[in-house]
């Protein structure tokens, strides 16, 4: 499995409106890229694009993997809704994709990713006894069950609390590590700390952010992190 | 649950009593409106009578109710998947609604003859729609994020029907089922108005004949119980096929 670089190139537009211009944008392949924005401004239909999903948008252009066509079953996608079918228990999630192809699903290696993401005790149970922070870890560990090269996330940590989502930074980053990871967020924070390769995404085009000092994961208490995450902040405020 | 047992009895009280104080204060003579306490015993010495009716009257529901459910639960299936399907037997669908089933008894019973089975269509005919109905509109109802997960999973269309659809539209499917269990004996009492030799439906044509008024409450009460029994049997069947899904 090596990570490819995912290109995407082209422009979109929804009812005869512009979405996005013109833009060109290569993912670190192997590594984070992280997609800023303010909402509305299509973010999540570039994600959803790469994913082959309905976007209500027309994109005329074109999506690569390493200069070729990008195959479905090298990606993987998690949403910020967690999407755990609240009928299937917490292991029962995590092998959903095997046996929504027809597979059978590898048992032990979903109950090694539920103990990696630290809740092999909750294995049985349904989604509905968990919190919000254990059903994302949950998501996760189905989204590594995938076992794919390219990992799109849309927000996926937007709705945790503060704690719980530099938690679950460090779980994903460490557990999707030589992955190509496309992250959608609109917190600046989040983008500073994880990105290889920073863009923001904004109605007249797309831009590279310089990335702060440092191979991600950077430490939260790291003050270029925090000086790069202002500068991010004032940049998506037109103030930079 | 014990609460609502109490309450159910409390409130089963205050109506026989508020129906005996009507048939009191209004001197209403038993051939318009028998007291509860002469029902009883017209339901008392009449038991094994009413018992048989109720029993075929029964048989013909259920029957209905398995069959229509049956049928509906095929037919919102072949809608959801088939867009030719939706196409094609959605119209008719609708068609069906605006002929009234009451309409239709005299005919089942000139072809389905007397016997238990014009009843069992009527009950089929009267559940079909509601349960075809909340089922399909459940199965077009999956959440979309469900939808993109399977589509990134490269979900097979099959797998994503039974794994996915289907049981996100179980709660859709429960409340036909609920609605169905007391529609269903309407159809097999019309028919059973209409035409038969046995059911409770006959019975109260008979009484009512013969100016047993009292006969006809006894059956009508027991009909009455049969529903809520249906229903509440129905209902804990669905509670428990969906208490999975919360």
């Amino acid at each position: 499995m090596s990570a490819p670089a995912i290109r995407v190139s082209g422009q979109a537009e929804i009812g005869g409106a512009t979405l996005f211009g013109p833009l060109d944008l290569t993912l670190e392949p192997g590594g984070w890229t992280c997609l800023l924005g303010p909402s509305g401004v299509g973010k999540s239909t570039i994600l959803r694009l790469i994913a082959g999903l309905d976007t209500g948008a027309r994109f005329t252009g074109q999506i690569t993997a390493d200069g070729g066509p990008l195959p479905p079953s090298h990606l993987a996608y998690m949403a910020q809704d967690d999407l755990l079918l609240p009928w299937r228990s917490v292991l029962g999630n995590v092998m959903l994709g095997a046996e929504l192809r027809g597979q059978k699903a590898e048992r032990a290696r979903a109950e090694k990713l539920l103990s990696d993401v630290g809740l092999a005790a909750h294995s049985g149970k349904r989604p509905a006894a968990l919190s919000g922070g254990q059903r994302q870890r949950v998501a996760l560990a189905r989204t590594l069950m995938e076992d794919r090269p390219v990992v799109l996330l849309d927000e996926p940590f937007s709705a945790l609390d503060a704690r719980t989502r530099a938690d679950m930074q460090d779980l994903a980053f460490g557990l999707l590590a030589g992955r190509s990871v496309l992250l959608v967020t609109h917190d600046p924070a989040e983008a500073a700390r994880l990105g290889h390769r920073i863009f923001v995404l904004e109605s007249h085009g797309l831009a590279q952010m310089p990335t702060p000092p440092g191979a991600p994961l950077r430490a939260v208490d790291d003050p270029a992190l925090l000086t790069a995450q202002a500068q991010l902040l004032q940049h998506l405020r037109g103030k930079a | 649950m014990g609460a609502r047992i109490l309450n159910a009895l409390f409130v089963t009280a205050v109506l026989l009593g508020l129906w005996q104080a009507l048939v009191t204060l209004a001197d209403l003579p038993p051939f318009i409106l028998p007291g509860p306490v002469r029902v009883a015993q017209a339901l008392w010495n009449n038991a094994g009578l009413i018992g048989w009716h109720a029993l075929v009257t029964f048989s013909e529901v259920l029957a209905g109710l398995v069959l229509g459910s049956l049928l509906g639960i095929v037919t919102a299936l072949q809608l959801a998947t088939s867009g030719l399907a939706r196409r094609l037997i959605r119209p008719a669908l609708v068609l069906t609604q605006a002929l009234p089933v009451f309409a239709l008894a005299p005919i089942l019973t000139l072809w389905l003859g007397y016997g238990l089975w014009s009843k069992v269509l009527m009950a089929v005919l009267i559940i079909y729609f509601p349960v075809t109905s909340a089922f399909f509109d459940g199965l077009m109802q999956t959440p979309r994020g469900y939808l993109d997960l399977a589509q990134t999973m490269q979900a097979t269309p099959r797998q994503r029907l039974w794994r996915i659809r289907v049981p996100a539209a179980l709660p859709g499917l429960a409340s036909g089922l609920r609605l169905a269990a007391v529609y269903a004996p309407i159809g097999a009492v019309i028919g059973e108005w209409v035409g038969a030799s046995n059911g409770l439906g006959y019975l109260m044509l008979l009484a009512n004949g013969r100016a047993k008024i009292d006969l006809m409450f006894a059956a009508l009460v027991v009909l009455a119980c049969l529903t809520l029994t249906l229903h509440v049997l129905v209902s804990r069947a669905c509670d428990r096929l969906t208490a999975r899904m919360v």
